[in-house]
């Protein structure tokens, strides 16, 4: 596959290259769906070119715990000016490279928690939810589900960062009792799939009631297909937050475009594409809110996230536990 | 020209080619390690990996080669319409992305399955695929139709002659000929299977149903993205190779040659068999080819008008690659086939397919760093990781014949003073034609539905086919991933076939 994007950029050098050998090239990392056609990516990237009299040039890697191993792997020879793309769960890890500069901004976002991070800068968010059918199974927390038999498609946190999210929202909601919760959730889970789009093709082939998936997914499906039939569940637990970040590099070769990106990040210019290329809620709500199709998705009470060095600490001794009680 | 041909033409020189696929594909696992250390040791919770993915790999190998042996016999036997298609069509399982061939399963086999519409309606218990059987059923599903060309090639190298002869003699035409000659196909096939089941990574954990369906590759992929713990990964790697020797080395020792000598290029249908017998073998193969087959792709059709116009450009895109994909498998294979020596081949079949392909694009990326840019060494390394992956199939493919028509026709070749290229193309190519084509196929179809663990090197710029399909997944456009599935999957077969076919047409007569 990425001799696609050699092709393409053996071609882009010659011409974007000697076109524009004096611009600014803003090189910035990030996960493959956002640069997709139907990502933000492409919208974003004319929106700043409009403004920063520079080149904006995406290099899409994977997921957000790819483009975090090849920024490791590059170290300070990287390339990368900007990150775009991992959550909270992988933000310590992140921290701890020494890889990556404060903003240095005190950003105005819409976040159901305050934020006050001094390196990663949110982008958009949602919660993570159980997604189920219209006139299904409504289960209303994870000890309900446990006991029913509904069905239920979740992914493996060792490989999705979907999967990730449920092992931090079960730990965040029931601490020392979530291998309890999960050896109960056992006969319920149909199977793991590694990713989310696996999970979410088995789950809309009919394999499963539920599916781990966003609160905000539905949306897709009202807004594009016209589809009501999904419906995201309310937990009484609460949801856990997945909340995406972007950072500066330590090492960034353009450290002011850099900072201006991170600025303009959070204007409407940015934020406006999120939520129908993204599917996520804008860290900045637009002042007339998000249209029809967005009204009447779910809106959690109680938002969890654990902080970031929680996240990571556990995070070794919760795979362990999710996956003994599981593998009975 | 002549004393070329002649200093390949030996084990020394194939140990060579062999060592340097090997190396190829270890060089990248020791940047790895060099650049973290083997770290750690392996835990409970590994060995239990380590004995799911021998488990299942065992399971599906068995499965494959063993329910293989009738079907092949049975098409070894029969003539009937439409048989040339249909084995072309064995070609197609092992051609579909991984999730296409799933949700085709699931369609069969799956919750709301044609399967278990019909256990409700006889009011039996529902059947659930998930599970250490489900992964089976579908490696079994993806690697039969492999198994099933393999030994069937084996059937029709025994040359007409020795049938009549043994007919003539009233000779056990089963001990005389066949047994001998499954003697020699199925531990190598047998060994193939297993190695590719050995580092299955999706299908094993989506249709696993859980944590204790974990193989060792997922637990490298956990290491390197999600732990970034490269000496765990290398380390891991290497128990991977370690279990790949073993079975390589097993099948080494297993596998005898035979030696039927030299016919007239002519084959015939083997005598006798029961024909229902062979019609149920046949029946059931295809019911349980094209059924789930027929339902991955008839989703797609109503995709084709959701997708984007992109599809085309990313469409030349993959042909190129499968296109230089064939090119360079074939310059390695051929030489190698035809230079015999186990060793050699044997290093360049089991290391390839041994390999952690995320461990491979992790040390090709440290090798590589600082020298080239990532998204400049994109196409070199695809190019290279599609060869190294198509390789031991393609070498499985022609092996056998290479060997055979050295063992029958090198004397007479010597005889005629044929040399260099005049022995390549009267001797050699045309008693070949059948497995190159196969191979050729079989490596550009493998390379157009390759998405690559390379994920590291990525650029800026057009996707192929199975990255536009997984993008559009990713963005909630599962109707138009299924058609871009469809046109991919179309594709694929359709180079698999122009390959086979052509290679097929020319040995039949």
């Amino acid at each position: 596959m990425r001799f696609a994007a050699a092709l393409a950029s053996a071609g882009l050098f010659i011409s974007a290259g000697m076109a524009h050998a004096d611009t600014p090239v803003l090189t910035i990392y990030t996960y493959d769906s956002f640069t997709s056609e139907w990502g933000p990516g492409p919208a974003v990237k004319t929106a700043f070119e409009a403004e920063c009299a520079c080149t904006v040039q995406f290099v899409a890697a994977g997921d957000g715990a790819a483009l975090l191993a090849r920024l490791q792997m590059e170290g300070s020879t990287s390339d990368a000016d900007i990150l775009l793309g991992l959550d909270t769960n992988l933000t310590a890890a992140a921290k701890a490279t020494g890889l990556f500069a404060p903003h240095g901004v005190t950003p105005d976002v819409d976040l159901p928690l305050a934020w006050d991070d001094p390196v990663f800068l949110p982008y958009d968010w949602s919660h993570f939810a159980m997604i189920g059918r219209v006139g299904g199974p409504t289960p209303a927390s994870f000890r309900e589900l446990a006991a029913s038999d509904a069905s239920v498609i979740i992914m493996d946190p060792r490989s999705s960062t979907p999967g990730l999210g449920l092992l931090m929202w079960v730990k965040a909601a029931y601490g020392d009792e979530a291998a309890q919760v999960w050896a109960d959730l056992r006969d319920n889970i149909v199977t793991v799939t590694p990713g989310w789009s696996e999970g979410w093709g088995l789950f809309l082939k009919g394999e499963s009631d539920l599916v781990l998936s966003y609160a905000t997914s539905p949306a897709y499906n009202i807004v594009v297909e016209n589809d009501h039939s999904l419906q995201a569940l309310p937990f009484d637990e609460g949801h856990y937050m997945q909340v995406e970040v972007a950072a500066k590099l330590a090492g960034a070769r353009q450290p002011e475009l850099a900072d201006a990106f991170l600025r303009f990040m959070l204007t409407p210019a940015f934020q406006s594409v999120i939520p129908e290329t993204n599917w996520m809620y804008p860290a900045v709500m637009p002042e007339g809110g998000l249209g029809a199709g967005w009204d009447d998705l779910l809106r959690p009470a109680t938002s969890l996230l654990l902080p970031e060095d929680e996240a990571q600490a556990l995070r070794g001794p919760a795979v362990d536990e999710w996956r003994d009680a599981l593998a009975q | 020209m002549a004393r070329r041909t002649g200093a390949i033409s030996g084990p020394v020189a194939a140990l060579g080619l062999g060592a340097a696929v090997a190396a190829l594909c270890l060089l990248p696992l020791w940047a790895v390690a060099r650049a973290a250390g083997f770290s750690g040791s392996l835990t409970a919770a590994d060995w239990q990996a380590v004995r799911f993915t021998v488990v299942q790999a065992l399971l599906s190998a068995v499965f494959s080669v063993g329910l293989a042996v009738p079907i092949a016999r049975a098409l070894a036997r029969r003539q009937f319409w439409g048989r040339g298609l249909f084995i072309s069509l064995l070609g197609a399982p092992f051609l579909l992305p991984v999730l296409v061939a799933v949700l085709g399963l699931l369609a069969v086999f799956g919750r709301g399955g044609w399967l278990n519409s019909a256990l409700a309606a006889l009011g039996l218990p529902p059947f659930s695929i998930y599970g250490l059987h489900g992964v089976v059923i579908a490696h079994v599903f993806f690697n039969l139709p492999f198994a099933v060309r393999l030994i069937l090639q084996g059937w029709q190298s025994i040359p007409a002659e020795r049938v009549r002869l043994a007919r003539t003699l009233r000779a056990p035409l089963f001990r005389v000929l066949e047994a001998p000659m499954l003697r020699e196909v199925l531990p190598s096939a047998f060994a193939l299977i297993f190695l590719v089941c050995l580092t299955s990574f999706a299908v094993a954990i989506t249709l696993g149903g859980g944590p204790r369906a974990t193989t060792l590759e997922l637990a490298i992929y956990q290491a390197v993205l999600f732990d970034f713990d490269l000496g765990r990964a290398a380390q891991l790697a290497l128990v991977q190779y370690a279990l790949c020797a073993l079975a390589a080395g097993l099948a080494g020792v297993l596998g005898r040659q035979t030696g039927f000598g030299v016919g007239l290029d002519r084959h015939i249908a083997l005598p006798g068999g029961s024909a229902i017998g062979d019609g149920a073998a046949i029946a059931a193969m295809a019911v349980f080819l094209l059924v789930p087959l027929g339902a991955a792709l008839s989703g797609g059709v109503w995709g084709l008008a959701a997708m984007p116009a992109t599809v085309w450009a990313s469409a030349i895109i993959s042909v190129t690659i499968a296109l230089g994909a064939v090119a360079m498998v074939l310059l390695v294979a051929v030489p190698l086939a035809l230079a015999g020596g186990k060793l050699g081949r044997g290093l360049a079949t089991a290391v390839p397919l041994a390999s952690s392909s995320l461990v491979l694009g992790a040390g090709a990326f440290l090798l590589l760093r600082g020298a080239v840019r990532p998204s400049d060494a994109a196409l070199a390394v695809t190019m290279t990781v599609n060869m190294l992956m198509a390789l031991p199939f393609a070498l499985r493919i022609l092996t056998p014949a290479a060997d055979a028509v050295r063992r029958d026709y090198d004397r007479l070749a010597r005889a005629l003073r044929l040399r260099g290229w005049a022995r390549l193309r009267i001797v050699y190519l045309p008693r070949m034609r059948r497995q190159i084509g196969f191979a050729a196929g079989l490596t550009a179809a493998l390379a157009m539905g390759d998405l690559g663990a390379i994920v590291f090197f990525a650029g800026e710029g057009q996707a192929t086919l199975p990255l536009l399909m997984q993008r559009l997944l990713g963005a909630y456009r599962v109707e138009a991933a299924a058609g871009v599935g469809l046109v991919l999957v179309t594709l694929s077969f359709g180079l698999f076939w122009i390959f086979d076919s052509w290679g097929r047409r020319g040995a039949e007569t």
